[in-house]
Parts: C-alpha cells; structure tokens; sequence
C-alpha cells in the first residue's frame, strides 16, 4: 500500500485567507432579483427582453427577464419551475427501493452523485454497514461522473462563446466515461448502480483495464483542452473579469462546490467532512481567488485532473478487493443472490416481501449531504417507520447558484450574460426537481 | 457549540446521527437565526426545508398507489419495527439546515413548529440564500413566511391552486390538459 496523506492534515485555516473580504454587495432588496436603478425606471430606453425558457445557452428551461438599456444588463429576474416534475411528492408514494431510480433523473448530469446522496440517507437511517468494495466502488464511479458533469460543463459553455471544436473534444471523452458506465451498469446515464447496502451488482471483468486506459487519456485530453483555451485571446478577454462574486456574496448565498471555490472560499465536503473513503485518498482541491467566470473554468479544468488522480488510487484499491462482497449481507434489507431463489423457501420469502412491501426504515429524520459536480447536494429525510419515506427534499445545488445570477450580473454587458450563466454550471433538473 | 440553551427561543434540543436537532419558537426563529450566525458562526444556511406531519402515525399501506384501503403496514406485528411513531406537536415542522465553514464542518438543525395559519418571520435578511427556499416552501408547502421580501409561487405556475406537497393534496388528482375530458 502506497503512503495516502489524508488531505484534511494539509488544510489551511480558516477557509477565505486575508484580504478577501470585500463586504457583501448583492444590489437590491430581494437577493435574487436586480433591480433598474431608478433613474433608468421611466426611460424609455429600456427595453425589457425574455431571455429562455427555450434559449440554447440556458442548458434546460432557464427564462431570465432582463432590461436592456443599450447593450448593458441593468435588471435581471430569473424565473423557473418550467421544469418542476414533482419528484419529491412521487418518492413519498414509493417504496425505498424504487426510489432509488428518481435521484438520478432529479440532477441529469451529475447523477451518480445525486444517488449517491439518496443511498447514504437511507443507510444511515438503518445504521447499515455497507462493504469497503462498495465504497470504492461509489467514490470511483462518482469522480468519473464528476469529469462527465464538467466535460459537459467545458464543451457547452466554451459553445456559447464561439469555440466550437472545445465542444467535440470534450464530448469524446465524455463518450468514453459513458462507455465505461455502460460497462459496468448497463446503462449510459441513469445507471442506477448503487443499491441501499452496497452495490447492484458486481463489478464485471475486463473493467479495470478499460478505466486504466481512460486515467492514462485522460491528462492528455486536459492538456488540449488548455492549448485550445488558455492562451486563446478570445476567450481571456470574454471570462476575465465577468461576473465577478466575492467570497462574502458567494457564502450569504450559499453558493457551494465549484462556484465558491472560485471566489476564493476553501471548502470542499470531500475534504472536510469526508463520507466514504475519501479521508484515505490524497487529492488537491483547487481554489481561486477573483470569483470570475475564468475562476470558475480554471477550479473545473483543476478538478478534472483532482478526479482523474482519486480514480487511479480508487483503482489501486479495487483491484485487490476481487473476491470481496459488494452489498451488505443483511437479508431484511437486501436483496438474496437470485441463485438462491430456487433452491432456498427463506430466500424466496424475502424476496418478495422486500419487493412487494418493501423493507422498513427507523423512525427518524436525517440529513446528508456530498459533494456532487456542483456543490453541496443533500437530502432531507423523515421516516416514520414505514416501507415509503414521510418526506423526502433534495438540497439542490443548482438551485442556490441560480440565486447568485442577479449578483454577478451587476454591471455587465447582455453578451457576458450568456457566459456568466454558463459558468454558474446550474442544471435545470436539480434546480426545479 | 453545545450551549443551545442561550439562542433566543430555545424550547429543546437532541443530538441526532449527523447534526443535533434545535426547537425554537416558531415566533423568534428569526432572532435565534441571528444568534446562530453571529454567535455560533454557522454562516451558511444550506437548505430550508418544511414537513407536513397530517396523519402522522396513521395507516402506511404498501403497493399500489390506489388501494388505499390495502394491508396496514404500520399495525405493529411480529416482524419488523414495533413501536408507533413519535406524536409531533403540531401539523407542520420548518427547519433550517445550517453549516459553519470551519474545521470539523459543524452542522445544526433550527426546527420550529407551526399548525395550518400559522406565520414564521422570514430570515431573508439574515442569510440572503433563504430567499428562494423560503418561497419554495410557501409554494409547496402553503407556509407564509413574514417579512419576506417577494413571497409568491416559485416552482408551480403564479396561478395554481394549493399546495402540492401537503398530505391531504393527491397525487395525480391535476387535471391533464387537452385529455378528452376536457
């Protein structure tokens, strides 16, 4: 075993150095919302414009309502819900293991994560212990899924400001992180890989090897994407500067993963309150210190290559655990191995019993949160005893960077709104729910 | 963190698996926020979020959504979990999931308790992120928050008509447009 240094020993303290501060500015108010000035009201060179919900560069149904006067944005309101499909009514009205599906579908880009998220909540409530190989197996599938979420991130907002072939790359090597999820789940997307108490299924053969190629691919993939972007004149001038968010703005809205680390705050959850076996990997969490969209690209650019580096170490560990079991062995919970089915009554029993009735989870309420593609992704749990969740909300990062939009838009022309939506990563999905 | 007893408002608290749980005053909930911010250092508010508790410990019927009259789930029987739940005092609980940017990343649950009619102060001042959760939850949820600077609909359209998240609002019961119903 190679020497891991638990990266919470190398932290620094406290989590915004000095001098960063520069005092809160969100303009108007209401936080969300920013307001024309009142000089510019009664003009009549104001023109009020419907940006979305059918827009390309909102990734979804996003409808900002801006006023115009000339080329600069001097009112913003975002509006959503165009995209609200009720997911938290529907999973109080399912067994717990049915649930497991809606997760994934609520966040579309970062779903691993959102799953992740779900399962944890769950087996925390039962107080059930999940096996080391499970564990390894999440945390290695959920930092694929984090290069997945800012590929797609890269490829679409570089799009939006004209550098199309950014977008090709960067959906290669999605393509080969979806061939790899394919691989293990039988799915591309919505893998729904991860069971309360462990693992679907085991990990097939022949997977190693294949994520071994894509680790080795992808720092090379990262170094183009940088030769295309960081000394390209075009895109410095159209990110430096644009839609600035100072860290005091950023934590009073409660802005989380890569948005506040661009604004100079230190927090990652991975680091400082770990949950799987994140304590036992060493990675690096970048952090900078103008809260411009060019931040915000540089900490994703940053954590692609944090993530690649925990799926090698992630690697290493697999690939000794080969005969080691994947889900719990709690058959009140989990499902029996279906060989059993024919040959053991006891076996059958549960079966049915935990797919027709479901299984029952403790009374309680919980909270747990991960850190997904894009911040802190929690969930909000309230059992009463019962096969189905009493209440079950998801904390939704999206959603609190969406808050931010009229902040950063202060002071900014209608062309750098395109990019300062895109840098803030929001997924409409996890945003309505 | 552990001198809960001075926020403003205390009425109790307990210790949970991840974060202790802190009763407040559903009327000074936005004092003990304040408290919990400039005191306790807690300067994230990460989620606000409300739970309607109508028939609470009542039938838990399993399987298909329309036999509401199917096998009770929650009688207490010979396998399973025995004890009923925990009677709550009253219908709705509203509760603010705080974070505090600090070693050990320490989290606290504020709850206050609130029936049908009943008003929470709004702590969009205190932490400006509650904005929208707090009009989520009035939208789903039906709980007016005081003082909140823009409370309207947030995720259902300006014109619906309830809540959707209470319990006594069905499931399926919307009208499909464009259905040969209508």
């Amino acid at each position: 075993m190679s020497a891991t240094v638990s990266p919470t020993t190398t932290r620094r303290w406290p989590v915004v150095a000095d001098g960063q501060y520069e005092g809160s500015r969100i303009p108007s108010r209401v936080p969300t919302i920013l307001d024309v000035p009142a000089e510019l009201r009664d003009s009549e060179d104001v023109l009020q414009v419907n940006f979305g919900p059918n827009h390309p560069s909102t990734h979804g149904v996003l409808r900002l309502i801006v006023d115009l006067h000339g080329e600069e944005v001097v009112g913003v309101e975002a509006v959503i819900g165009y995209l609200h499909t009720g997911f938290e009514k529907s999973m109080e009205s399912k067994t717990y293991w049915k649930d497991v599906t809606f997760p994934e579908r609520i966040d579309y880009v970062g779903y691993q994560n959102n799953e992740l998220v779900f399962v944890l909540a769950v087996e925390k409530l039962l107080e059930l212990e999940v096996p080391t190989k499970a564990k390894w197996m999440r945390m290695l599938l959920c930092e694929l899924n984090r290069i997945h979420s800012h590929l797609v991130f890269l490829g679409t907002s570089a799009l939006e400001l004209g550098a199309i072939s950014m977008f090709w790359y960067c959906f290669r090597e999605r393509e080969t992180i979806l061939d790899l999820f394919e691989l293990v789940t039988g799915q591309r997307m919505h893998t729904r890989y991860f069971q309360i108490g462990g693992l679907a299924e085991d990990i097939p053969q022949g997977f190693y090897p294949e994520c071994r190629k894509f680790v080795e691919l992808m720092p090379r993939a990262l170094d183009d994407y940088k030769g295309i972007l960081d000394r390209n004149e075009i895109w410095l001038e159209r990110t430096q500067g644009v839609g600035v968010l100072s860290a005091d703005d950023a934590i009073a809205l409660g802005q989380t993963g890569p948005n506040l680390r661009a604004s100079g705050v230190d927090w990652d959850l991975r680091r400082d309150q770990p949950y799987l076996h994140y304590d036992q990997v060493d990675f690096h969490v970048p952090v900078y210190p103008n809260g411009d969209v060019y931040d915000r690209y540089r900490v994703r650019m940053d954590e692609m290559a944090a993530s690649t580096n925990i799926v090698r170490q992630c690697l290493d560990k697999l690939e000794r655990m080969d005969a080691m079991p994947w889900i719990a062995d709690d058959r009140k919970v989990v499902l029996p191995p279906r060989e059993e089915l024919h040959t053991s009554m006891e076996s059958l029993i549960h079966h049915f019993k935990i797919v027709t009735e479901g299984f029952r989870v403790p009374e309680g309420e919980i909270y747990v949160a991960v850190e997904s593609p894009r911040g802190e992704s929690g969930c909000y749990l309230v059992s009463d005893g019962g096969p189905k969740p009493w209440r079950i909300h998801f904390r939704a990062p999206s959603f609190a960077a969406l808050e931010a939009t009229a902040t950063c838009l202060e002071n900014t022309l209608v062309a750098d709104l395109i990019a300062v939506v895109g840098s803030l990563d929001a997924v409409m999905g996890d945003t309505d729910r | 963190m552990s001198d809960w007893a001075r926020v403003p408002g205390y009425v109790s608290h307990r210790d949970g698996p991840e974060m202790p749980t802190v009763t407040i005053e559903a009327g000074r909930i936005r004092e003990a926020c304040e408290h919990a911010r400039d005191e306790l250092g807690f300067n994230v508010c990460v989620d606000v979020v409300a739970t309607d508790y109508l028939g609470w410990g009542g039938k838990g019927v399993s399987g298909y959504i329309g036999t509401a009259s199917g096998r009770d789930l929650m009688r207490p029987m010979t396998q399973g979990l025995q004890a009923l739940p925990e009677l709550k005092p009253k219908r709705f609980s509203v509760s603010y999931h705080l974070l505090a940017l600090q070693q050990g990343a320490p989290r606290a649950r504020l709850q206050c308790w609130v029936d049908e009619g009943e008003h929470v102060p709004s702590v969009v001042e205190v932490w400006p992120t509650c904005d929208w959760h707090e009009r989520e939850q009035y939208d789903l949820m039906g709980i007016v928050f005081d003082e909140h600077p823009n409370l309207e609909r947030l995720l259902m359209p300006e014109d619906w008509e309830g809540h959707p998240l209470r319990k006594d609002y069905p499931i399926g019961g919307e009208p499909v447009r464009f259905s040969d119903e209508q």
